[in-house]
């Protein structure tokens, strides 16, 4: 079988000691909680830390608890399975809960953590093979090598934004907490991101994300929709967060977010703008879908045929609108 | 579940029973050590360098380094293994560590035995190898033309052409000519792989001159062999044995780079030695379903009674023989096993390419002209009018017939699983509308290959039957993938002997303690092992009745067995009885197919097999016309066992099959890009998971077939095959469009639309046939009746 490789592991006794010590080692360590991502990653030698830090038995990192404005915050490592059991969450925020639930398979939602899904790596078949399969191809920018391998005229890696949740989390106007050697700051989940598959997240690299803030979902109805090969264990193929706010049957207000085409989560919701003081209808959802669509990238370094995966990011965001609002 | 028998004999005791596997009860508590659960004292472990190009010269090979490092204790390359072997006579080309060239990535050039893995793994990285890249050749197309640096390999040709065969029963030209209505067709199957849940595993040991291996392995036999020639040591001397198997499928039966690395390195060492592959590694080994492209033209009479079919297919066989030869053959051979053809020519050829070598899958070389041949038949339907079950009920083959390449047909249930799938699925009176569809498919497998791998008179199974101290031992080289086989031994066996399947200790598939069979493929085992069982089991009865009749002072025949007794006596009382009697007790079987089975043509000895079962199935789903997205909603699948020999052993096989057709016909793929495997891994290597799988409703047909064990054929195979060719025409039923290509997925079936919504052929799929410059055609003359058995 694949072996993990030789490493350090470190179990600090507080999330302040983790941050002392990532700020340490810097890019010679990463932390770990659920270590569904890390771990098979370290097999195949896409990540060679030195040092891992262990955050998973933090009693601060966990809980789910209600904040005085009607929201939740999460602790980073509350498993993906808790969140699918919480009736609280699953109430106010359908669409993120779903979201979790559609994440790979049981056993890994039971160890996989809120906080491990949004810093999830980009992922890429060009990318997420072994050492020996990368060697053979030669490497590619994200690790080992300088070009991208599914686009080589491109300066940036485009890698895929594979986390279910972050569109969900986004879609609800959420922010997380980071802790650093410098103390904490919130940021909104959507700048936790930017477009470059090698460098995808905004934070710095010794910086801790604590817990996610939900604020409260006040009147927003919220949906996920996860295309995929399979049923279960797969990564989205493409991945649709819509939140909706109606006044009977007219649309107030309308956020959409779409992941899986690009390398990062793209707030599409100024194309909602057209559904905002009208009934939706087939024709009307089409040309927003459509729209909001078009900002989608998908590329050969996935499942099933990019077009494929472009036009189905057009009938995802249709259907999620229709769940969210739930009309037929 | 309903069981249907044309047999009215009820008077069996427990075959025919749902029983659990006789194996079932170690694996379920995790106490049966399989072969990586195998651990000696003072093991090294054993880690195979592979070649990261995909067709390449190698220049030099510098270990020194990987010797040099602390835990290591031996590196080995091509010099130290230079025999050559193969499975096939024909083919034997491999060498267990390439030393001139690689022909693909994954191809092993060095071994290293360490003190662990880890070592080992770094050791292999520190091996120098200088290579000199030549062009790749990456598929079928390009495979047929001649070589722009060398061809991969420095036999067979022309350029990269692996093996061809050309053949014609009956007259082709005179049948077309008279043919009211005529259709060609092109099909692509890609190739998929066996993906067992056990990854590979082998250790040996090397003590006083005898060499051990015990190994992940489907056919202990031919590795037997392969070991003897490559170490050029007497076959006595070598002892092979199949451990308890996590899943074959076709992909354990060749002899293997690893089984030779870990006996070398035992051999050098003195230690034993052990390899396991990664996942990684087990797509690389291989052996799997070949890519076949393939073209059918096919002329029937007015009323589709077909008069005439012309079949030519080429394989992409990757980059060595492997069983490449018959392969190629199979999948012009079997299309006559379940329709009558008067006249059929086959036209095929097996290309080298650079990439990881195909070989037997479930199936073996069949699924891909099953699939060809049974759409090619929906289309004939569809053309002149006809509903596609009546339209191969007119030419279907008849129990007790030869077919025109000579094929000996027996029992033969393929009017009653076709009756039991279309009754029970309503498929005649299914409602039309856009997105919902139904398809129907039948097939045939063999029950068991009519002749051996390379050329022996030998018994093709052979088996032992032991009572002492009261108990009963078997002993048969037949070897239990999962598949069930010592199951089946000792079902036989109780039968025989009054008793109940776990009262028989089985021992099996070890050379060095079993008589031969030759391995668990063509779905041989129930057949072959099962008769030499059975006589053996018919013998042991005949001893314990007769001591006991002498003791009773009765007739044996007034001597009952059953419900574990032997007339008046406990059966431990009877096998003590006669061991006083008799001696030490000891009875033997052994099965060889007959002669007569098929022809006497060159390539006739792809084929021919003492019996065929019969499959039938039909496929509900739902297919969504925007998205081409595939819901199955249920499965009637019908198979012809013959005889069922236990029914939940029979009924997983069945189901089994149905599961592995589904995932190859909707998802797999063993893709290629860049001169690579484009996705090593049990993530990106999309097969079904139970998610995916729909409701399944078996039928079991008995025909009692003659020569069966008890009646009994195989179930291992052949109910995979109808299953892909129905999934594709379900969806030409739900859209109206065709997918001539499997797998058969959302974006192929969103391609057909777009081309229909284009006002163009609602199809996707190979547009043409390579212009391919077969051998002369060998006109085959006639079966001669007068040799035949009917």
């Amino acid at each position: 079988m694949l072996r993990l490789p030789r490493f350090s592991y470190l179990r600090p006794g507080s999330v302040a000691e983790a941050a002392q010590v990532l700020s340490e080692y810097g890019s010679r360590a990463r932390v770990v909680a659920g270590g569904t991502d890390i771990l098979p990653k370290m097999k195949r030698g896409q990540m060679e830390p030195e040092v891992v830090i262990g955050l998973g038995h933090l009693n601060e990192l966990r809980g789910i608890r209600a904040t005085e404005d009607g929201g939740f915050e999460i602790g980073a490592c509350v498993t993906l399975s808790e969140v699918v059991a919480s009736p609280e969450l699953r109430a106010a925020y359908p669409g993120y809960v779903h979201a979790a639930a559609l994440v790979s398979t049981p056993a890994l939602r039971n160890s996989g953590t809120i906080g491990g899904n949004l810093c999830v790596d980009t992922r890429c078949n060009y990318y997420d093979e072994s050492y020996e399969w990368r060697k053979a191809l030669g490497f590619c920018m994200k690790k080992d090598g300088n070009i991208c391998r599914v686009a080589p005229a491109s300066a940036t890696c485009r890698a895929i934004a594979s986390s279910d949740t972050a569109p969900a989390a986004i879609s609800m106007g959420a922010t997380v907490v980071l802790v650093g050697p410098n103390g904490q700051r919130e940021v909104p989940v959507e700048s936790l991101y930017q477009d470059d598959g090698q460098f995808y997240m905004t934070k710095a690299p010794d910086e801790i994300l604590t817990s996610l803030r939900m604020p409260s979902p006040g009147r927003w109805k919220s949906s996920y929709v996860k295309v995929r090969n399979r049923g279960s264990i797969d990564f989205p193929l493409v991945g649709v967060a819509a939140a909706i706010q109606m006044s009977g049957s007219v649309v107030e207000a309308c956020r959409i977010v779409i992941t899986a085409v690009g390398p990062q989560p793209l707030d599409v919701s100024q194309a909602a703008g057209a559904l905002v003081g009208r009934e939706i209808d087939d024709a009307l959802l089409e040309e927003v879908a459509t729209e909001a669509a078009k900002p989608a990238r998908p590329l050969d370094n996935a499942d099933l045929s990019y077009v494929w995966r472009k036009r189905m990011t057009r009938r995802a965001i249709e259907q999620a609108i229709r769940e969210a609002a739930e009309v037929a | 579940m309903t069981t249907v028998s044309l047999d009215s004999s009820t008077d069996l005791r427990v075959i025919g029973k749902s029983l659990p596997k006789v194996d079932s009860v170690g694996k379920l508590i995790g106490l049966t050590a399989y072969a990586d659960d195998i651990e000696l004292p003072n093991t090294l472990y054993c880690k195979l360098l592979r070649s990261h190009h995909p067709h390449a010269r190698i220049l030099s090979i510098d270990s020194n380094a990987a010797l040099a490092m602390e835990g290591v204790v031996a590196v080995i390359t091509g010099e130290d293994l230079p025999i050559k072997y193969g499975i096939m006579p024909t083919s034997q080309d491999e060498h267990a560590l390439e030393n001139e060239k690689v022909r693909f990535v994954g191809d092993p050039v060095a071994a290293v035995a360490a003190v662990d893995e880890e070592t080992a793994l770094a050791a292999c990285r520190a091996i120098l190898v200088e290579y000199e890249p030549l062009e790749a050749i990456e598929s079928i197309e390009h495979g047929l033309l001649p070589p722009t640096d060398e061809p991969i390999h420095d036999y067979a040709g022309p350029g990269n052409i692996h093996r061809m065969g050309a053949l014609e029963f009956g007259e082709v030209d005179e049948g077309f000519a008279n043919s009211s209505f005529i259709r060609e067709d092109v099909f692509f199957y890609e190739g998929n792989t066996h993906l067992p849940m056990e990854q590979h595993s082998a250790t040996a040991t090397f003590v006083g001159d005898q060499l051990t291996l015990w190994s992940s392995t489907q056919n202990p036999h031919y590795v037997h062999r392969a070991l003897a020639r490559v170490f050029d040591m007497p076959m006595g001397h070598i002892r092979v044995v199949a451990a308890p198997h996590g899943g074959g499928f076709g992909g354990k039966s060749d002899p293997f780079s690893h089984e030779m690395a870990v006996c070398k390195l035992a051999m050098i060492t003195g230690r034993p030695v052990k390899c396991t592959l990664t996942r990684e590694e087990v797509f690389y080994v291989h052996r799997g379903r070949h890519p076949v492209l393939m073209w059918v033209r096919t002329g029937v009479a007015k009323d589709g009674k077909i008069l005439a079919m012309h079949f030519k297919t080429a394989l992409d066989g990757g980059a060595y023989g492997s069983y490449g030869p018959a392969s190629m053959l199979y999948t012009g051979a079997l299309q006559t096993t379940t329709y009558n053809i008067p006249a059929y020519r086959f036209e095929g050829v097996r290309v080298f390419t650079n990439k990881a070598p195909c070989g037997p899958k479930r199936g073996h070389g069949t699924p891909q002209p099953r699939f060809a041949l049974e759409l090619h038949l929906d289309k004939i339907a569809e053309a002149i009018g006809v509903n596609p079950v009546e339209l191969r009920r007119r030419n279907y083959v008849k129990p007790y017939t030869r077919t025109i390449n000579h094929l000996r047909i027996t029992s033969c249930g393929i009017e009653e699983v076709t009756d039991r799938v279309v009754e029970a699925s309503g498929f005649l009176d299914r409602k039309k509308r856009l997105g919902h569809g139904m398809g129907f498919a039948v097939s045939a497998y063999m029950c068991g290959a009519g002749l051996p791998i390379y050329w022996n008179r030998l018994p093709h199974s052979e088996c032992i039957i032991q009572v002492n101290r009261g108990g009963v031992t078997l002993y048969c080289g037949a070897t239990d993938i999962g598949q069930g086989s010592d199951t089946v031994l000792a079902t036989v066996a109780a039968e025989q002997l009054g008793l109940w399947p776990t009262d028989v200790r089985i021992v099996s598939g070890d050379t060095g303690l079993t008589p031969v069979d030759l391995g668990s493929y063509s779905s041989r085992v129930t057949f072959m092992a099962g008769n030499a069982a059975l006589q053996a089991a018919k013998e042991m009865r005949e001893i314990l009745v007769k001591a006991v009749a002498e003791k009773m002072e009765c007739s044996p025949s007034e001597v009952m067995v059953g419900d574990g007794k032997i007339g008046e006596l406990s059966f431990e009382e009877a096998a003590v009885l006669a061991e006083e009697r008799f001696g030490m007790l000891s009875t033997r079987g052994s099965y060889a197919p007959p002669a007569n089975i098929g022809g006497k043509f060159k390539a006739a000895g792809v084929g021919p097999s003492p019996a065929y079962s019969y499959s039938a199935a039909v496929i509900d789903l739902d297919a969504d016309p925007y998205s081409g997205e595939i819901r199955l909603n249920k499965v009637w699948i019908a198979h012809d066992i013959g005889r069922s020999i236990n029914t939940l052993a029979v009924k997983g096989q069945v189901e089994g099959g149905v599961y592995m057709g589904l995932s190859e016909a909707m998802m797999e793929g063993q893709l290629y890009r860049h001169g690579l495997h484009k996705q090593p891994s049990m993530l990106d290597y999309k097969a079904f998971t139970f998610k995916e799988m729909p409701e399944v409703e078996t039928f079991l047909v008995e025909t009692i077939d003659l020569e069966g064990p008890y009646g009994a054929k195989e179930a291992g195979q052949g109910p995979l095959l109808p299953v892909i060719p129905a999934v594709v025409s379900a969806v030409h039923d739900a859209l109206g469009v065709w997918v001539d290509e499997v797998p058969i997925t959302a974006d192929k079936i969103m391609r057909a639309m777009d081309a229909k919504a284009k006002g163009r052929e609602g199809r996707y799929g190979p547009k043409s046939f390579p212009n391919i410059s077969y051998p002369t055609i060998v006109k085959v003359p006639p079966f001669d009746a007068s040799s035949s058995a009917f």
